[in-house]
């Protein structure tokens, strides 16, 4: 009876590779056992759930690890789900980001006497959304990923339920998203009518042929327009600084450097392997989103008085660096994906250690404003030069590990050797600048002026998980900044594999 | 002990201060004496680390090459190389740093600026110096520019921590302009790396890989490294951080930013700029010759101007930039000689007066030069080492100061080839003027601080008092090294000279006799 099945309903099971998708595989049977947990041990799971988070989230770093062993790369379902280098890169550092925002969140949550198992079943969810979109070379894989990761988000933002600004945030994040959802559908349904397949190996085909029609542009701006309002590049950024003030930190810490990520994941693989001959296109779209973001997430960064904000608006000018070797990607080939991937791995380092210490400052001064750290190198003074490493870091300046990823930037922009690439480089150039101002404003702040009198300025405890963070961010800060082939021998060469 | 050196004579004394500052991190905070003890050690043995690599520099005698080169992968897929060495032009500066810095410890022994803490402001001496010697030693250009950059932190703290009222603000402008000059610089770094023939950031080969790029495109990479290298020297007129800067830093972060920090940019020129685009810096030549001159009048009348002695100091520093700018600006093997001595000589004597401003300071809790007088009589030591450090920077022969002006001066009489001789001579003449107002501003200040009897409100203060044990340690190296190099120039110029004969002939491989710049005149 079953052995007639297929040929009843023409269906036949596509081979899958277990190894290739034991990663997703994993995180979905921890994501399991932390939600079974919950409905078989009520309160009394809450000790474990964090542990368990952690400890699943190690484990799905194992595949990975043979995976990037055994080095062949592997394809499924007709060329919708690769497996290759780029793949693995992101879905370890989207594991390992994960790690650390659970370790952020283990106190925060618990002290704060929030829903602890679904806060982790929904992250593990999340994250299997992202690890999902890396591997994703298919328009629904891609969109199927985006929810999966999308979804969960919009819940934990919301997740200080008693506080209207977290449900402000928890709904503007929804809204948004939903929007650029629609935008980004509409995007993919032209240019599915186009190509008459959903594989991006077919569309680069279909799109790449004689001069651009109307319906490609429209359908690859509509694209990119969606993820563009998920990596909050200027001006679909609006959401972002209302949603980072509300939502819990460890959420805010989890949507800014995670959620952002997995956006140029997306945006990396339709550039690269959807439409790479349109780059008349697309490289004057994202050369614009570049440079409107970096340049408006720096001007307004300048005003914030809130940390929280203000690493908001600094997000969106980051953004606007990570964008930018995307936009000469056409000149330049692969070694654009080389530079996003750089600089997302390094900001991954330096934006969650900042957001570390900003949640080990707030369990003592509850506040986001920037005054509020004033006086912190006088009773803080490890945190004070933990956050001077990070902020520096996210400057640039050197031998922090940022300027290496503004390096690579810049040698991504000059390396197409158009006055594109060159007037962005100048761009880039002078934002860095402005960037400083608003950073060294904290460090001054930290450093400079005196705590208040009423502050309590006795020295500072730090529960061990965050200790553990920042720890781990420090020094992958510090040894990305000094020794960068830690980081480049992994990003060396093709990392996409096409299949042509 | 030669082999040694050879290998490791650069990495040590480049990352020891490093290390010191490492160990002072994991010793509590109160233990002052013992932060003290080993800021001193350190910086001690990297000074005497670097009297070895003078004996050995002079025992290979070989000044015009690179000696003790180190060659090492360091970040393989942007070629970009762990390469350090030095030549007669970096080694004078480094020495210079290495001498410096354990001065400025000695000198801080016993009185730290408010708010004290030792431990950190040791820490970030070390940082600091740390940086200024990987930047003289780097021959590749990422590794320089790291090496460049790593000083803006340290440096920034010091003035924003330490400093004076308004220490804000000259704290974020210094950083700020630095880095606008910097961002750009490495673009430029970037550009050069991309269309030269060899895709390299190897600064001994890039003279010969960057003689094919096109000149159009030579001057717009020049462009970006002027306005890196423009700004930290400070060339008028990107200087205005500067007053702000050295009048609120604390006194040895004055110290080590005339003497060691403002030398990056002109050293930038000399190493980096001028051998690896000459033509595009015999088009530019012109331009900043005429910022020079500019900078050195427009530095003597803000002199003039000053009523704070720290800030009359400041703008004399843009003055004696100036004249360093402008024998770079001419080309010359002569007048680039010229500018490193004038690298070195300001270096000790503007340094010295630095020391000199923060000790008034502390005496007499101010340094409005309405209300100081008399030194020479309540303290007649401080108030003839003063004396000896005007004499020295307004140029008087036989004093070190000297031979980084006239040498300057005579450079542009004779430019290179390719120079219009006529707007040299003009810089010449009005640089000499220059010099006049310098005797005058100088003689103004001495005339203001040291001379006539001092004030009611100081005449019996118990806090002016001579120079201490301290400050006797700190300034004899810096007063006996401004006679010595005055009397006897010839230990500089013998060591810069080979090596800017070799940077300059080697800039162009198609050069049979003389510079690069004769040879381009005939193109």
């Amino acid at each position: 009876m079953l052995s007639s099945l297929p040929s009843i309903v023409g269906f036949v099971r596509p081979d899958i590779d277990w190894h290739a998708v034991a990663p997703e595989l994993t995180l979905l049977g921890v994501g399991a056992v932390v939600t079974l947990l919950d409905i078989v041990l009520l309160e009394r799971g809450r000790a474990y759930t964090s542990a368990l988070a952690g400890i699943g989230l190690l484990v799905a770093l194992i595949p990975i690890v043979t995976l990037a062993a055994d080095g062949t790369t592997r394809e499924m379902f007709g060329g919708a789900f690769v497996v290759d280098d780029f793949a693995l890169i992101l879905k370890a550092m989207f594991i390992v980001v994960a790690y650390i925002v659970v370790l952020l969140s283990t106190n925060y949550i618990a002290e704060g006497d929030y829903w602890e198992n679904e806060y982790y079943g929904l992250l593990l969810a999340s994250v299997m959304g992202m690890v999902l979109m890396a591997s994703a070379r298919d328009l629904v894989t891609i969109f199927v990923a985006l929810e999966l990761l999308s979804i969960p988000a919009y819940l934990m933002a919301a997740w200080r339920k008693a506080d209207p600004r977290s449900n402000e945030a928890g709904l503007k994040y929804y809204l948004m998203g939903v929007f650029a959802s629609a935008i980004m559908l509409y995007g993919m349904s032209l240019l599915f009518g186009l190509a008459g397949d959903t594989r991006l190996s077919v569309i680069s085909d279909a799109v790449s042929t004689g001069d651009a029609n109307p319906v490609v542009i429209l359908g690859i701006i509509f694209v990119i327009v969606g993820f563009a309002f998920k990596v909050s590049g200027f001006p679909f950024h609006t959401w972002a600084p209302d949603t980072y003030e509300g939502a819990p930190t460890p959420v805010t810490a989890f949507l800014a450097v995670a959620s952002k990520a997995a956006g140029f994941v997306a945006l990396m693989q339709l550039v690269h392997a959807g439409f790479p001959g349109r780059d008349d296109v697309y490289q004057p779209l994202l050369w614009i989103l570049a440079v409107g973001s970096m340049t408006a997430g720096n001007l307004i960064a300048l005003r914030q008085e809130n940390i929280v904000r203000l690493m908001a608006y600094s997000g969106v000018s980051q953004a606007g660096f990570m964008l930018a070797p995307l936009a000469v990607a056409g000149d330049i080939g692969g070694e654009a994906l080389s530079a996003v991937i750089i600089y997302v791995l390094i900001y991954a380092a330096m934006n969650l250690g900042a957001f570390a210490v900003i949640i080990a400052v707030a369990r003592r001064t509850a506040s986001g404003e920037i005054r509020s750290y004033a006086g912190l190198f006088k009773y803080a003074p490890g945190m004070t030069i933990l956050m001077t490493i990070f902020l520096f870091s996210l400057a640039g300046i050197p031998p922090l590990g940022g300027w290496f990823a503004k390096f690579a930037v810049f040698r991504a922009v000059v390396e197409a050797d158009t006055g594109w690439g060159y007037s962005l480089a100048a761009i880039a150039a002078v934002n860095s600048v402005i960037a400083l101002f608003y950073y060294a404003k904290v460090a001054r702040m930290m450093w400079f002026e005196d705590a208040p009198e009423e502050a309590d300025t006795s020295s500072l405890r730090v529960p061990p998980s965050l200790i553990a963070a920042l720890g781990l961010t420090a020094a992958a800060t510090l040894l990305f900044g000094i020794y960068p082939a830690a980081i480049t021998h992994f990003t060396e060469g093709t990392l996409i594999a096409l299949p042509y | 002990m030669g082999e040694f050196l050879n290998d490791w004579g650069l990495s040590i004394p480049t990352f020891l201060p490093i290390i010191g500052a490492a160990v002072m991190l994991l010793i509590p905070k109160d233990r002052e004496q013992l932060h003290k003890l080993i800021a001193l050690a350190t910086t001690l043995a990297v000074a005497v680390f670097g009297l070895l690599l003078l004996i050995q520099f002079i025992d290979n005698d070989n000044y015009g090459a690179l000696n003790f080169v180190v060659d090492k992968g360091w970040i393989d897929v942007i070629d970009a190389r762990y390469i350090m060495g030095v030549d007669g032009i970096s080694l004078p500066l480094m020495l210079l740093t290495m001498l410096i810095v354990p001065l400025c410890v000695i000198y801080s022994w016993n009185h730290f600026p408010e708010p004290h803490n030792p431990k950190a402001f040791l820490m970030l001496l070390l940082i600091l110096e740390t940086g200024m010697i990987g930047t003289f030693a780097a021959q590749d250009l990422i590794l320089f520019f790291v090496f460049f950059e790593v000083v803006l932190l340290p440096m920034y703290f010091m003035i924003g921590v330490w400093g004076g009222e308004n220490r804000r603000y000259a704290a974020i402008k210094f950083f700020l302009f630095t880095l606008f000059g910097s961002a750009l610089m490495l673009v430029s770094f970037l550009a050069l790396y991309f269309l030269a023939d060899a895709s390299t950031f190897d600064m001994r080969l890039l003279p010969e890989a960057a003689a094919g790029i096109a000149k159009s495109s030579q001057v717009w990479v020049f462009g970006g490294m002027f306005l890196g290298f423009g700004i930290k020297v400070p060339m008028f007129p990107f200087h205005t951080w500067l007053p702000d800067a050295h009048t609120e830093a604390p006194t040895v972060g004055s110290v080590i930013l005339a003497a060691v920090l403002l030398k990056l940019g002109t050293y930038g020129f000399v190493r980096i700029a001028i051998p690896i685009l000459p033509e595009a810096a015999a088009e530019w030549a012109p331009f900043i010759g005429l910022l020079a001159v500019i900078g050195i009048i427009y530095g003597a009348l803000g002199c003039l101007a000053q009523r704070d002695l720290k800030r009359l100091v400041a703008f004399s520093s843009v003055a004696h930039m100036g004249f360093v700018m402008l024998g770079i600006a001419t080309l010359t093997d002569f007048g680039i000689n010229a500018a490193v001595f004038g690298m070195v000589a300001h270096g000790l004597i503007t340094g010295m007066l630095f020391f000199l401003a923060g000790s008034v300071k502390e005496r007499y809790h101010t340094l409005d030069m309405s209300r100081l007088g008399g030194l020479l009589v309540q303290a007649p030591r401080m108030g003839w080492i003063l004396g000896f450090c005007a004499m020295a920077s307004l140029g008087l022969p036989g004093l070190a100061g000297f031979w980084g002006e006239f040498p300057a001066i005579l450079a542009s009489y004779n430019p290179a080839e390719v120079l219009a001789e006529e707007t040299f001579r003009s810089y010449m003449v009005i640089a000499a003027l220059g010099t006049v107002l310098a005797a005058g501003y100088l003689l103004w200040m001495l005339q203001k601080t040291a001379f006539g009897t001092p004030r009611e409100e100081f005449a019996n203060d118990p806090h002016v008092r001579d120079a201490t044990v301290s400050e006797y340690l700190a300034w004899a190296p810096l007063l006996i090294l401004i006679l010595v190099l005055g009397v006897y120039p010839h230990l500089l110029f013998g060591a810069t000279d080979p090596a800017v004969v070799n940077s300059l002939s080697e800039c162009l491989d198609s050069v049979t006799s003389g510079t690069c710049f004769d040879a381009a005149a005939g193109k």
